[in-house]
């Protein structure tokens, strides 16, 4: 959008290059730190993953054959497709609703979502860790109704719950964003020639919505499977996710070479699955095939 | 007129559109957003020594605790420097890319943006694991500089995006103008664009702050006993320590970024209307 709105007055563009250090001048320290902070680390561990000790695909073969790994993975992509789902579920009324309230109301609404987006996130998951433990809110509440011994804490449940509050803005964002696009004159029209509400919506507004629903979707799956201190705190060894895996790895055994190779099966696993999403999803909406939404 | 009055309809229908339903549902997820952050603030003000929730009693022991042991201020005043000295980093080289991007083609400018914006998307225990296995070569855990180098890498994107909406509103004819009366370029850029850029480039330096205020996951491997910053810090004391103390600092973090963000979201939106 930036170069689009720039390149309008076409001839003063060249001139205002020629005018000023050359682009590609200002980016070199940017780019120098980015290769020697970012792209130099992430590149050597994926390196050493296949060359240490010695060159093969041994780490991958031993990560997927120790017998713990692999339920780790599953565990992990499971907790990651129940938050997506369940901030999905949480968010679309939500940001629906943000499209639709007066300017007043959704500027309450979005700050009530960028609010907790910012907040540090070992403070939030702190809070869940209150709530969540022995004695905590939600065991309370519980007792209230006869039922004893609901402590989440340490259960893979109790981080799946907390994720999806604090991953809830990652959802509503992208939804809204792409909401917001709808022309909603399509209802109205729909409504005119004698769709019922539910009908009009159900068979417009959703296929429309569903590419704001695939990005929504696929950012809080991604960012909840890399997710590490809420599964480290609230967690335990005993039903961890892969994140912690790779923390252990590192912080007890030093093995860089393993834990490379579990970040990379994570990315290959993880785009995977994002792809496979994409394309049932485009299977079944004709709308996006064309590109029209 | 049409327009205007279209609008205007528009808007008196929207209103009774959402049902009573949806209403309370908005109403129970901004709870949901909301109330297990503000839980924190009740529980900083308990007398008791463990973490039960309602609090019992009311004291200021956790304030007290906070601001007068060492190892809570010391790495509070880590987490300051490191914050500030990333902060500044990551304005002067997210803004000179900013600048740059906006002056490519946008065959460049679309690979190098997303280049940029890789820190924000790669999981971030990959990237700790990776520049832990680095700095450990380079003997740079637990180093000062180590935490800056990580946070900007985090930060950049931030600064980026924040000062490219900015440039996305800036006339590069005010540039041309100004060389074609002498300025020289960076003249030109100090003088001319800068200012018209700057809430975009005040509100990346406030970002950039808050990304390394808040970093946990990089800073819990570049840790050491000599040098931690707060959210290290609260992690252990929640992990292993079971220390409240760690109520009264959260509490505080949140005040802190509540009114920075809050801020950011106030102070450029006025400049961008007028």
């Amino acid at each position: 959008m930036t170069a689009q709105i720039l390149s309008i007055p076409g001839s003063s563009k060249s001139r205002f290059r020629t005018g000023g250090v050359s682009a590609g001048g200002l980016a070199i320290p940017a780019l120098i730190a980015l290769g020697v902070f970012f792209v130099y680390p992430i590149t050597l561990i994926v390196w050493l993953s296949f060359t240490s000790p010695e060159i093969g695909f041994g780490h991958y073969l031993s990560l997927l054959t120790d017998g713990v790994t692999v339920t780790v993975m599953l565990r992990t992509i499971a907790v990651g497709l129940i938050v997506g789902l369940a901030t999905l579920i949480i968010g679309y009324p939500y940001a629906y609703s943000m499209t639709v309230v007066s300017p007043g109301w959704r500027t309450v609404m979005m700050t009530m979502v960028m609010l907790p987006f910012w907040v540090n996130i070992i403070a939030r998951t702190f809070a869940w860790f209150i709530l969540e433990s022995r004695g905590g809110l939600i065991d309370q509440f519980f007792q209230a109704l006869g039922i004893n011994g609901v402590v989440l804490l340490n259960t893979w449940g109790g981080v799946a719950i907390a994720m999806t509050q604090v991953m809830l803005p990652f959802m509503v964002l992208p939804l809204y964003t792409q909401m917001s696009t709808i022309d909603r004159g399509l209802l109205r029209a729909a409504g005119s020639l004698g769709a019922k509400p539910v009908a009009s919506f159900a068979r417009i507004y959703m296929p429309l919505s569903l590419s704001g629903v695939m990005s929504g979707f696929s950012l809080v799956f991604v960012v909840a499977l890399g997710f590490y201190i809420t599964p480290a705190l609230l967690g335990s060894p005993d039903q961890a996710l892969l994140s912690q895996i790779i923390a252990t790895r590192v912080q007890k055994l030093l093995d860089f070479p393993g834990a490379g190779a579990a970040g990379m099966l994570l990315l290959v696993v993880t785009l995977i699955i994002l792809g496979v999403l994409n394309w049932l999803v485009r299977q079944a909406n004709p709308l996006m095939k064309r590109g029209a939404a | 007129m049409t327009v205007k009055h279209n609008s205007v309809s528009l808007r008196a229908r929207r209103q009774p559109n959402l049902p009573i339903w949806l209403r309370a549902w908005n109403v129970v997820v901004m709870a949901l957003l909301i109330l297990p952050v503000l839980i924190v603030i009740p529980m900083s003000f308990s007398d008791a020594r463990n973490f039960s929730f309602p609090p019992k009693g009311f004291s200021l022991r956790w304030y007290e605790n906070f601001f007068t042991s060492a190892k809570w201020t010391d790495s509070l005043f880590t987490s300051l420097q490191v914050g500030i000295l990333t902060a500044v980093l990551a304005t002067v080289l997210g803004t000179l890319a900013a600048v740059s991007i906006a002056r490519m083609s946008p065959k460049f400018s679309g690979f190098l943006s997303g280049l940029y914006m890789a820190p924000m998307i790669v999981p971030g225990v990959i990237f700790a694991v990776a520049i832990y296995a680095v700095f450990l070569r380079w003997q740079l855990v637990g180093s000062l500089f180590g935490f800056v180098a990580a946070h900007t890498m985090l930060a950049l994107p931030f600064v980026i995006t924040s000062v490219s909406s900015s440039l996305s509103g800036y006339n590069p004819g005010l540039t041309t103008a100004a060389s074609s009366l002498g300025a020289g370029p960076v003249r030109a850029f100090l003088t001319v664009t800068l200012p018209l850029i700057l809430p975009g480039v005040v509100s990346g330096f406030v970002l950039a702050f808050v990304t390394s205020f808040d970093e946990s996951v990089v800073s819990l491997f570049l840790q050491t006993p000599n040098l931690e910053t707060l959210p290290v810090n609260m992690y252990n004391a929640i992990a292993t320590e079971i220390d409240p103390t760690v109520s009264a600092a959260a509490t505080l973090v949140i005040l802190v970024t509540t009114i920075l963000v809050v801020l950011v979201q106030v102070v450029p939106g006025r400049n961008k209307r007028k």
